[in-house]
């Protein structure tokens, strides 16, 4: 039953496809949209359904693809990935409805967006080596053909867009080298021989493999220093794709990560999750800083999308480090804490993305500079959008806090030993963890307050208006979640457990009490959100009540005070560059912002100033660093490698000729 | 633990420690206020001359910028708000409170960051460039000293093995000798500056600056009038007030009530309200010791905070 | 007066304005607030924000530039509202009356609550009028 389900999530996908392709232009938008809706919708079916059960769907066939056929099986761990893909797929395809982008509407974009959708919900369910690959090009492909739609208008998207190309591809070969490495030593490609083959495996293929699986699902992931393509794609893709990107594509990245770790390697030595703690831990600050300084909406969403999967991932390190010095029940708690994250970034990234996608539409940029006073011109979209902040900042009853506090746990406590390495890489992941949600609040504090409070920044934005209801509801899906799964984590929480048990420690008792309290089981005390929701809001009614009791005179409206002035206007206001300067200063090392001040003098006199321009700007550390040394040492060697096929055809079949003497000698 | 509801007992202990916060905070400022003055060669007003203010405040007018949304009239609403439901549960007369089960240290630490949140949001939400100041002033101060404040307080929770706060405070009471251990000390001297800087304090922030340009938190509330200001001012000092108790029952639990009864719970507001007032006193005092930092330096201050908050976690783990 | 004083029960806070003054008066007020006089004692303290004070305590004489301000930082300050105005200029204009640049007194701009005579008046002065104000 589930595994039809699964066939119809694809069929239903590949006609929405076709749909995309044939239908006529007015109708385009509804009938994919409605059409993916029902695809993600089977999607979701089955990976309740098999998340309930925990009876994998399992599909083969031995012709759809070549090199051994088509293979399926979605057991519980890849069904939480499924269920998370396919919410965000439904919410951001009602926000389709309303999007209105020309771009988008085309007819390759419309039959690529199902399948990129569809690609989503296949990953997880891949279980041999060519279908994983298989998908996950598709899902590659079709991404960045989705990133490229906007581009006759905008020259970065162009730019974007070859980023993400080359970053992705590079990735994708660090995948097939590992994957082949592994089904050759298991001698078979399925995933299930891998993972009961692979104890025999050899240590350093082992280690080979799950170090270019670290590169190649990071780089999916948004992980430090693969990260480049992250804040430039996401954001140049239209609405509805950034959200599918960094709230359903990243986790992939993660899925991808645990899947080949834990479970076809079924655990390693302990430094491999040192060095993914490292790496997490990495992720998470930089991110949290670059976002905490970046003035354009979605590229500061983007950033914070690395910050999160920086904390995942250093959640997975912490459980394989666990598991690897003989804790498993403790890093079973890692794990849950890290895929629970894992959800609840989807959910409320997801709905930010889309709340700024409303919000560039509305207004006509995403520039945090300009924008302003929305929360009044759009008071919908802007409540969804402070919702999906005070998530994002971990501020209770929200869900962020639940899933930063569970992995707090995980890191802080039941740690008998004092193994040196655990005594310093936990800490550090505390500091870590601490560090991120200091910079995350401000960074929310600045997209929320400069966007969406005060007066708007120019002039065009007076005019905003509220978006359609497709596009707020779309949101709005995500944002409901962000309240009910952060009052109500029993809700998704015995789920992910048995996900995490698919992967690691299925022996060990329950970790973690069940019921509306969130705790580990042995502790005393517990994280209980729902009272602590009640009793918050039982607070403000009370305190409300007592100030209206107090004074009962209307609120007298008045201009705001600048001191007597009579001249106050909107460009008085702290912009989002100047909010974040304080704190650029402050990691003046880290970020190194280059200033540019031009002031040009009067020809009479140089005591008097005609004009003074300042330029200030932030460049990714690791871009201006290594990416373009990279990129210079990779042109010096094309040149190099030019001279030697120079037309001559004599040279050409001497080359064939040395090459078939050094075939002939290697295998002979 | 238990999700029952507590006995009439407990819920009585709970409801005299917010009583005892929302009166204790405007008293713990004016008494700082007059030890200040006194120091200065004044006699400084009355101690309870900030309950005096809000009286008066609690009945003027309300404001409000005319370009501002709902959130401006919220915030001081919420600010109070969640104080409130820290002074509920956190363990300040007795290990034992309402729903002291679910006093969790990360918890109580947020529902602090809230407020830090919304005060922030109101100050942006004026449009003026002073709101826009000082908000961002107060976040980039927040986003280092929350964080050394999380990690001071977590290194307490590893011996106990729970960030439970009425289960910590018990067990440093249960093993006295475990308060005079490097981490202990690390993590005093961090969460001390941290009180320092979360409350807007010398040397980080002057409470009683009249300009603009130096302030931090004041740039903040400076539209807010009436009862608003009443309720701000009285969510700060409720802040106060349970940042220094938490500090007291942290590092000095000694006269905490741990089992019902009239007689603890007497001992327990009598050694409460002393400790809190001998910290308000060293404070207070050490303001008229010190000049402002310039606010580029707080960051460095902050910064060894943090690092010495890290290191308390780390010789938690090393040295159990 | 009476009303102010029932109202307000202790506790007084005003904000200066120097609408044209000489600094004469500024001397005087800041002298308040030292050991000597102590003004605050009295529950009685001088703000930044007009949104945080009962009323202004305005010097001097109103200035053509400063008439305005003047008006706008009235209007800032929550309601019910008192004007207090400090020194011989700011009743009459003192010896700047008639001047180019001055406009009037504080009462041709607005209503006056409280008159403090002097060029400039004493402290004490200033405070045992403020007191009336506070009620203490």
């Amino acid at each position: 039953m589930t595994a039809d389900l699964l066939i119809a999530a694809a069929l239903v996908g590949l006609l929405a496809a076709a749909a995309g392709a044939v239908a006529p232009e007015r109708l385009r938008a509804e009938v994919v949209s409605v059409l993916t809706v029902v695809a993600s919708g089977c999607g979701l079916a089955v990976a309740l359904g098999v998340l309930r059960s925990g009876r994998a769907a399992v599909v083969h066939t031995g012709r759809l693809l070549p090199l051994g056929g088509l293979s399926l099986r979605l057991d519980r761990f890849g069904a939480l990935f499924v269920a998370v893909s396919a919410v965000v797929a439904i919410s951001a395809m009602i926000f389709r409805l309303g999007y209105e982008s020309h771009a988008l509407s085309s007819r390759t974009a419309s039959c690529v967006l199902p399948l990129f959708v569809t690609a989503l919900i296949l990953v997880p369910a891949a279980a041999s080596v060519t279908t994983f690959l298989f998908v996950w090009e598709l899902m590659a492909i079709t991404s960045l053909l989705l990133v490229l739609v906007d581009h006759r208008r905008r020259s970065e998207v162009a730019a974007a867009a070859q980023w993400y190309a080359v970053m992705t591809q590079f990735g994708a070969a660090a995948l097939l080298v590992a994957l082949v490495l592994l089904a050759t030593h298991a001698d078979s490609q399925s995933f299930i021989a891998i993972a009961a083959r692979s104890a025999g495996v050899p240590a350093w293929v082992r280690s080979t493999a799950f170090a270019l699986a670290v590169v190649g699902f990071g780089s999916k992931a948004g992980m430090v220093p693969l990260h480049v393509w992250l804040p430039r794609a996401h954001p140049e893709a239209p609405g509805p794709v950034s959200a599918l990107m960094s709230a359903a594509m990243v986790n992939l990245g993660i899925y991808g990560i645990i899947r080949v770790g834990d479970g076809l390697l079924g655990g390693g030595p302990a430094w491999w999750w040192l060095l993914l703690m490292g790496l997490g831990a990495l992720s998470a600050l930089f991110g949290a800083l670059h976002a905490a300084t970046s003035t354009d909406l979605k590229r500061l969403l983007a950033y914070s999308t690395t910050d999160n999967m920086g904390l995942v991932l250093l959640g997975i390190g912490a459980s394989g480090l666990f598991a690897s010095t003989g804790h498993p029940s403790l890093a079973l708690v890692a794990l849950v804490a890290a895929l629970l994250h894992v959800v609840f970034h989807a959910v409320f990234k997801g709905s930010l993305f889309l709340s700024a996608g409303s919000i560039q539409q509305a207004s006509g940029t995403r520039d945090l500079d300009r924008l302003g006073g929305l929360l009044q011109r759009m008071p919908v979209t802007g409540s969804l959008f402070l919702v999906g902040s005070a998530a994002i900042a971990a501020l209770p009853p929200l869900c962020g806090f639940v899933s930063e506090w569970l992995l707090l746990q995980a890191l802080l406590h039941g740690l008998p030993s004092s193994d040196l390495a655990l005594a310093i890489a936990l800490p550090v992941g505390v500091a870590v963890l601490a560090l991120t949600g200091g910079l995350t609040a401000l960074t929310f504090v600045k997209a929320a307050g400069i966007g969406l409070l005060g007066q708007p920044r120019r002039a065009q934005a007076v005019e905003t208006r509220e978006v359609r209801r497709s596009m707020w509801a779309g949101a709005g899906i995500l944002a409901t979640l962000c309240l009910v799964f952060g009052v109500a984590p029993f809700l998704i929480l015995p789920a992910v457990l048995d996900a995490a048990r698919t992967v690691t420690a299925s022996h060990v008792l329950d970790p973690l009490v069940r019921g509306w309290h969130v705790g580990l089981a042995g502790a005393p005390g517990a994280l209980a959100p729902g009272l602590l929701g009640l009793g918050l809001l039982a607070s403000v009614v009370l305190t409300a009540g007592i100030r209206r009791a107090l004074q009962r005179a209307a609120v007298r409206r008045t201009e705001a005070w600048g001191c007597g002035r009579e001249l106050q206007t909107a460009r008085m206001q702290y912009t989002a560059t100047s909010f974040g300067e304080p704190l650029t200063r402050v990691f003046e090392d880290v970020l190194s912002p280059a200033h540019d001040l031009d002031v040009s003098h009067v020809a009479e006199s140089r005591y008097y100033v005609e004009a003074a321009t300042f330029h200030t700007s932030l460049e990714d550390a690791f871009e201006r660093h290594g990416y373009r040394h990279a990129a210079s040492a990779l042109g010096w060697w094309g040149r190099l490698a030019r001279r030697v096929p120079n037309g001559s055809v004599h040279r050409y079949l001497a080359f064939g000729l040395v090459a078939l003497v050094v075939v002939l000698v290697v295998l002979g | 633990m238990t999700s029952a509801w507590p006995a009439p007992s407990v819920v009585a202990v709970s409801v005299l420690q917010v009583l005892g916060v929302v009166v204790g905070g405007p008293l713990l400022v004016g008494l700082m206020r007059k030890v200040r003055c006194r120091l200065e060669g004044r006699v400084g007003p009355p101690v309870h001359q900030p309950l005096l203010d809000l009286r008066k405040l609690a009945r003027r007018e309300r404001t409000r910028p005319d370009r501002a949304s709902w959130i401006f009239s919220v915030v001081p609403v919420v600010l109070v708000a969640t104080t409130l439901v820290i002074a509920l549960v956190a363990p300040l007369l007795s290990t034992d409170p309402a729903f002291g089960w679910s006093a969790d240290l990360f918890a109580l630490i947020y529902l602090m960051l809230i407020g830090s949140v919304v005060l922030a949001l109101g100050a942006l939400d004026t449009g003026t460039a002073f709101g826009g100041m000082g908000a961002s002033r107060a976040m980039t101060i927040g986003a280092l000293s929350e964080p050394a404040l999380l990690v001071a307080v977590l290194a307490l929770s590893i011996p106990a093995h729970s960030s439970n706060v009425p289960t910590i405070v018990a067990r440093s009471l249960a093993h006295p000798a475990w308060l005079a251990t490097p981490q202990r000390l690390l993590s005093l001297v961090a969460f001390l500056i941290v009180i320092v800087a979360e409350s807007g304090r010398l040397p980080v922030d002057n409470p009683s600056t009249h300009l603009e340009l130096t302030m931090i938190h004041e740039a903040m509330i400076l539209e807010y009038a009436g009862a608003d200001l009443a309720l701000i001012k009285l969510g700060e000092s409720m802040r106060l007030i349970v940042l220094l108790a938490l500090f007291a029952d942290l590092f000095v639990p000694w006269g905490i009530a741990t089992a019902p009864g009239v007689g603890h719970v007497v001992v327990g507001v009598v050694a409460i309200g002393a400790k809190v007032a001998a910290l308000g006193v060293a404070l207070a005092a050490f303001e008229v010791a010190v000049a402002k930092l310039r606010l580029f330096r707080v960051p460095e201050l902050l910064a060894g905070a943090f690092v010495l908050a890290v290191l308390a976690v780390i010789s938690a783990l090393v040295v159990p | 007066m009476q009303e102010a004083a029932g109202r307000n029960r202790g506790s007084l806070q005003l904000r200066h304005v120097d609408a044209g003054s000489c600094n004469g008066c500024e001397l005087e007020i800041t002298s308040m607030s030292s050991p000597v006089y102590d003004v605050e004692r009295f529950g009685i303290r001088l703000e930044a924000s007009p949104r945080h004070v009962d009323g202004l305590l305005v010097t001097g004489p109103v200035t053509r530039n400063m008439a305005d301000p003047l008006r706008r930082t009235f209007e800032a300050v929550p309601q019910p509202r008192v004007v207090v105005a400090v020194g011989d200029c700011a009743l009459d204009c003192g010896v700047f009356a008639g001047a180019y640049g001055v406009q009037g007194s504080v009462c041709d701009v607005m209503p006056v609550d409280l008159a403090i005579p002097g060029c400039p008046p004493h402290p004490a002065t200033i405070i045992s009028a403020l007191r009336g104000l506070a009620g203490t």
